[in-house]
């Protein structure tokens, strides 16, 4: 059947395109600077060296980079969890003045794209001296007008029988936030985790504002800067940009469902 | 319940909703009035003297023409492969499955990352399209460093980004559209094609409109790609407006004059958005 061919042939060509460039990266990182040069036009390494890997920790401050990675994104995930729920616990359970303002002012931040702000933020990090600190990193990204959203799309679908019996068992909201409603959140709670630490992990305009010393840089900054001046070394860059790669890599294989359900509904990513 | 309950629960996320986003958008407008420089002492009022300044600019004017260019093309080209790919792996096989895993797999990577590895890609000495098309005998073009194709260069890498997200979204609008519909068109008689004009389009609209959206409003603040491939040239060619105002608000420290860049971006998403809300309204009319 022609159309079918069609079909296949389209879709052949598109895998080549996206896989031989993740492929030649794996490959690329383990490969020396005179095998790159001698066979552009190879693909798979003719001697494997671990040159790259060795290298990373020898030409970049990566153990630095990582860690502030690890720190950057994974407490900023796990306070922008917290807040967004709790915050979205109250826009959908609690009856109270000034709900629907505040519901609003949430949708105003999603709406506005983050350079706007990225000037007076920056200001105002200068003035509190949070200029290339880890609280400078962390707090103006600890909420996500997204994920307050997405709590409470998911919390209102959560019946309020469940509620009510609990508070016949004379449990406070703290209590019923923490005890009934989180427990039944977990599909929300995943994929806001998810898409906000790849998100942050993969952000390199934000920790490129905030911290001009290489000593609070992150991954993607690092190797953006050391890419373009210090490190001349492709195979080293190679493998600092599969190692960066590696945790969401696991992460998507492992839960690739809610990265689909996230991102598909928000755009978010 | 006590008054100050709900206050508790909402504290955090909008004290920091307040002070890092509400309030410096008003700030950031007040700065685009000024001739504002972090640390000066005197930040004098303007009025709208940066944003005169810039409608005469040329490094303004490309990097407007750029941001245009980068979006129209890429939301269009991503558009017409997104939607060929969701329509070849709607179906729920295992070899749909893996094959749609593997195109939605570009999109978690990091636009640093991509953007690096294309770079080296796309090296004439090191590069596998370099050597590839050597080998063919065609010559090592110098994609990056040239001013006509640095550009196109970088839409191919957006797309590449990109697409198998269009892909995600499409196939789940597809599979939301009610078997029904098919049955009721075939009973009419209805060929392949026809299904495809007077079904599956007219009933995916949404989705498009959505994925559309979304995927105009992303390359308009391209900033990532262009940043770690080309720094804006050669020569400015693929500056775009949030490469410009990073520069200017970060490298030479005009900060209300990178303020003012900002709104404009803001305005450009803002008009964009209308106009394809317009489109897509006056196309459900007929």
């Amino acid at each position: 059947m022609p159309t079918k061919t069609l079909k296949w042939f389209y879709v052949g060509i598109g895998l080549i395109l996206v896989l031989v460039p993740i492929v030649w990266t794996v490959a690329g990182s383990f490969r020396t600077e005179a095998d790159l040069f001698g066979h552009p036009a190879g693909l798979i390494p003719h001697q494997w060296t671990l040159h790259g890997y060795r290298g990373v920790w020898s030409q970049l401050p990566f153990l630095r980079l990582l860690g502030n990675s690890v720190l950057f994104a994974g407490i900023t995930t796990a306070l922008t969890v917290l807040f967004d729920s709790m915050c979205a616990y109250a826009l959908a359970r609690l009856n109270f003045r000034g709900r629907d303002v505040a519901f609003w002012l949430v949708l105003v931040t999603l709406m506005v794209p983050f350079q706007v702000t990225l000037i007076p933020v920056f200001v105002e990090l200068f003035h509190l001296g949070w200029l290339n600190t880890y609280q400078g990193l962390i707090v103006p990204r600890a909420t996500s007008a997204f994920g307050i959203f997405l709590f409470r799309q998911f919390f209102m679908s959560i019946p309020r029988e469940l509620d009510e019996a609990a508070r016949i068992d004379g449990a406070g909201h703290l209590r019923i936030y923490w005890r009934v409603i989180l427990p039944l959140a977990k599909p929300a709670i995943a994929t806001v985790a998810l898409l906000n630490f790849t998100n942050l992990w993969n952000d390199l305009l934000w920790p490129l504002v905030v911290s001009s010393s290489p000593d609070m840089q992150t991954l993607p900054a690092g190797l953006a800067l050391f890419g373009g001046q210090h490190v001349t070394d492709h195979a080293v860059l190679l493998a600092g940009a599969v190692i960066s790669l590696l945790p969401i890599a696991v992460a998507f294989f492992l839960a690739q469902r809610y990265f689909v359900a996230g991102i598909s509904t928000s755009g978010l990513k | 319940m006590t008054k100050a309950r709900p206050w508790l629960f909402m504290g955090p996320s909008l004290l920091i909703l307040g002070v890092f986003v509400l309030w410096p958008i008003v700030q950031s407008l007040w700065y685009s009035l000024h001739d504002w420089t972090v640390g000066a002492a005197e930040q004098p009022w303007v009025g709208l003297g940066n944003y005169t300044k810039l409608v005469h600019d040329p490094q303004f004017q490309r990097a407007l023409g750029n941001t245009l260019i980068i979006t129209v093309a890429s939301t269009a080209v991503l558009v017409a492969v997104g939607l060929g790919l969701a329509l070849a792996l709607t179906s729920e096989n295992i070899v749909s499955r893996v094959i749609r895993s593997a195109f939605f797999f570009p999109t978690v990577i990091s636009l640093t990352t991509v953007g690096m590895v294309w770079k080296f890609l796309l090296d004439p000495d090191i590069g596998l399209v370099g050597g590839v098309s050597r080998a063919l005998g065609l010559g090592a073009v110098n994609w990056l460093q040239s001013t006509a194709l640095a550009l196109p260069t970088v839409i191919f890498v957006n797309v590449w980004k990109n697409a198998g997200f269009v892909m995600i979204v499409l196939v789940a609008g597809l599979k939301a559209i009610p078997g029904e519909y098919y049955e009721a068109a075939a009973l009419d008689g209805a060929r392949r094609l026809q299904l495809l004009r007077y079904v599956t389009l007219p009933a995916l609209r949404p989705t498009m409109l959505f994925v559309t959206f979304i995927v105009t409003i992303q390359s308009l603040q391209l900033f990532d790609l262009v940043y770690v491939m080309t720094g804006g040239g050669p020569l400015f060619h693929t500056d775009t407006l949030v490469t410009k105002l990073y520069r200017d608000g970060f490298a030479n420290y005009e900060t209300g004059y990178a303020a003012a860049t900002s709104w404009v971006l803001f305005i450009v998403v803002v008009l964009v958005s209308v106009f394809q809300l317009r489109i897509f309204r006056y196309n459900d009319a007929d």
